[in-house]
């Protein structure tokens, strides 16, 4: 109770939590400095000196940590060391390359790669478009009526079986009719287009994991749009015109949805069978490749938005249609599965 | 608080905890974020990316004083979707890991394994959040707006998007869809101040000492929560405390609650960190000393 507590002696060991915080303090400071430093302006602010010090300040700091779990009970020092070691593991282990680095290998190498590994689904998903396309074709083909039941009024923009050759001629570009009057509409249906398709790509990449089978579903029912619109427009004798209208973004805008079709079902797959490997595993494996894919995917949905945008607006000339879409699919299929020196998946 | 909601809490807290080791050896000792915060973060962003929404209408309408309708869609439709597209990834790309809603949060995206969190791993789990936010709206819409489904329909779509979305929810590790795909976890990544140091050593004058047994009835449970009330410096709590402690070791009122407390507090934490010292932990007042 009083002055003359008998534990007086040990009262001041050599070793204690306030001394050992007292020497280590500055270090911690210190790398917390450098830290925000890094974080704010990036490795490329560090000078060499400082870059040289960082690991030295990680270790120290990871030490104290370790010290400071076994001996002290303080705990907003406790609190604060294991902040700032993972704050500190995370940037000294986190980023090896930077930006620019990133982006070059991604298009030189983990793109075209990504999209070369899922050649198997995205035969398959073609093959499913291709089926919708001619389901539907046929089925329109042999009566006009099952149209409506294909594509939603508000998408169709009039141009239904009911619709005269004329008419029909002028959506495609062609014909004087309508065509001023569109010109105005025509950005506002293109950014449509384009935002619209993009969710529909994530959307059947994102539904891959429940066993690829929303996926197989969306895909087929793109195809079942194309293939209505097709036989309407081939019933009027429009369909070569029809298909370079198509044609000059559609081989960009279809491979797209080909692909965001192949990495859904890559997911799947791997969920399904999972292999060797844990199912949780298996999905995060194929989750990466699936979005490397998907960040092209993205990138070719904008591409064929331009297309469809601006280049179809312009050039409307059939022949010319066919050949620029012929010339992009060409450009793709160069891209993705051109054999390369350096690889890397 | 009884002895057995204090062992629940702790209880808890341990769960949220995984192991997360360093090449250097040391367990990091990841916290798992809540739910509560992630939905947080989440709200935070989408205000964030409509109030970025506005000021581009703004701006467009301030560039061109004749503004075409057309011209506002367009701003909607493609910055809509390419601010939900490449919000979450810019920023989760970025050195923390984090968008302004998680870093208000301070949580952080980390990758699984322990390995770098990779650029194709943030997109897939973003992307994903395309499915988990806009499905379960769109199937609200559909059943609306198209009665092209019946009601039932409408509602099975509902709860079957909403299980996807709230997935969550349901598992250990607060997991989206997206975090599993891209094999992602979002862990707490507070920044936390260095405090002061309470407890040195040195000597204050008019320090009050304690006898051995009256030290003996805490362990380090107790010894934290004294650390948080001093550290929070409410007179009202440290009242509240001191007599609390008063009441146990049997003392008179007699000194002022803070120099009462702190002294405590101080002679408290060096006796029980010298058994620390010698192997014994005792983590709380019910454990044997």
């Amino acid at each position: 109770m009083g002055p003359t507590s008998p534990s007086r002696a040990i009262d001041a060991p050599s070793f204690s939590t306030s001394r050992f915080r007292a020497e280590r303090e500055a270090d911690w400071i210190a790398f917390d400095l450098l830290l925000t430093k890094l974080e704010k302006k990036g490795a490329a602010a560090l000078s060499s000196d400082e870059l040289l010090q960082l690991p030295l300040l990680y270790r120290a700091t990871l030490s104290s940590l370790s010290i400071a779990r076994a001996t002290s009970l303080d705990k907003a020092l406790l609190g604060h060391l294991e902040a700032l070691s993972i704050r500190g593991y995370f940037l000294v282990y986190g980023v090896r390359e930077s930006r620019l680095d990133r982006l070059r290998r991604f298009f030189l190498y983990d793109w075209p790669a990504a999209v070369r590994s899922v050649w198997k689904e995205t035969i398959v998903i073609a093959l499913v478009i291709l089926l919708g396309a001619l389901t539907s074709y046929s089925l329109v083909a042999s009566n006009p009526e099952w149209y409506f039941n294909f594509v939603p009024e508000g998408l169709s923009g009039g141009r239904d079986p009911r619709a005269t050759a004329e008419f029909l001629q002028s959506t495609l570009g062609h014909g004087k009719a309508a065509a001023g009057d569109e010109k105005s509409g025509m950005h506002v249906f293109a950014t449509y287009l384009f935002t619209h398709n993009s969710r529909v790509s994530i959307l059947s990449f994102a539904l891959g994991f429940a066993f690829g089978v929303p996926t197989l579903m969306l895909e087929y029912y793109q195809g079942i749009g194309i293939g209505a619109m097709m036989a309407v427009f081939a019933g009027k004798g429009l369909g070569l015109d029809f298909g370079g209208w198509l044609f000059i973004h559609g081989t960009t805008e279809l491979f797209a949805a080909a692909l965001s079709g192949a990495a859904g079902l890559r997911i799947g797959t791997a969920v399904v069978f999972p292999g060797a490997r844990g199912r949780l595993q298996a999905a995060a494996d194929a989750g990466r490749t699936a979005g490397k894919v998907m960040v092209g995917v993205i990138l070719m949905l904008f591409v064929a938005g331009l297309l469809e945008g601006f280049g179809r607006t312009m050039i409307t000339d059939t022949a010319l249609r066919y050949a620029i879409g012929s010339l992009m699919l060409l450009l793709w299929i160069a891209y993705y599965y051109m054999p390369r020196r350096k690889d890397v998946t | 608080m009884s002895a057995a909601a204090d062992a629940k809490q702790r209880a808890a807290e341990a769960k949220r905890i995984r192991q997360f080791i360093t090449p250097e050896g040391i367990d990091l000792e990841l916290k798992i974020a809540s739910s509560g915060l992630r939905m947080g973060a989440l709200m935070i962003d989408l205000i964030a990316m409509t109030l970025v929404l506005i000021i581009l209408s703004l701006l467009a309408i301030w560039l061109s004083p004749a503004v075409r309708p057309d011209v506002m869609i367009i701003v909607w439709m493609l910055g809509a979707f390419l601010l939900r597209t490449f919000w979450f990834i810019g920023f989760e790309l970025g050195s923390r890991a984090a968008t302004p809603g998680k870093r208000m949060m301070g949580i952080r995206v980390v990758a699984r394994d322990g390995g770098r969190l990779t650029a194709d791993a943030v997109v897939a789990r973003n992307l994903i959040r395309e499915l988990e936010l806009f499905l379960p709206l769109m199937m609200l819409g559909m059943g609306a707006v198209e009665n092209m489904v019946s009601a039932w329909t409408a509602i099975a779509g509902l709860i079957w998007s909403l299980t996807l979305s709230l997935f969550l929810l349901f598992n250990r590790d607060r997991m989206r869809m997206g975090d599993l795909i891209a094999g992602t976890w979002v862990v707490m990544a507070q920044r936390v101040k260095l405090d002061a140091d309470i407890a040195t050593t040195d000597e204050r004058p008019g320090e009050i000492r304690f006898a051995e047994a009256e030290l003996a009835v805490y362990g380090i449970f107790e010894l934290q929560e004294l650390e948080r009330v001093l550290r929070s410096n409410d007179p009202r709590a440290m009242r509240e405390v001191a007599d609390a402690i008063r009441g146990k070791i049997g003392r008179p009122i007699a000194e002022e609650d803070d120099l009462f407390l702190l002294s405590y507090y101080r002679q408290l934490k060096a006796r029980l960190e010298r058994k620390l010292l010698f192997g014994k932990r005792r983590e709380d007042k019910y454990a044997s000393d």
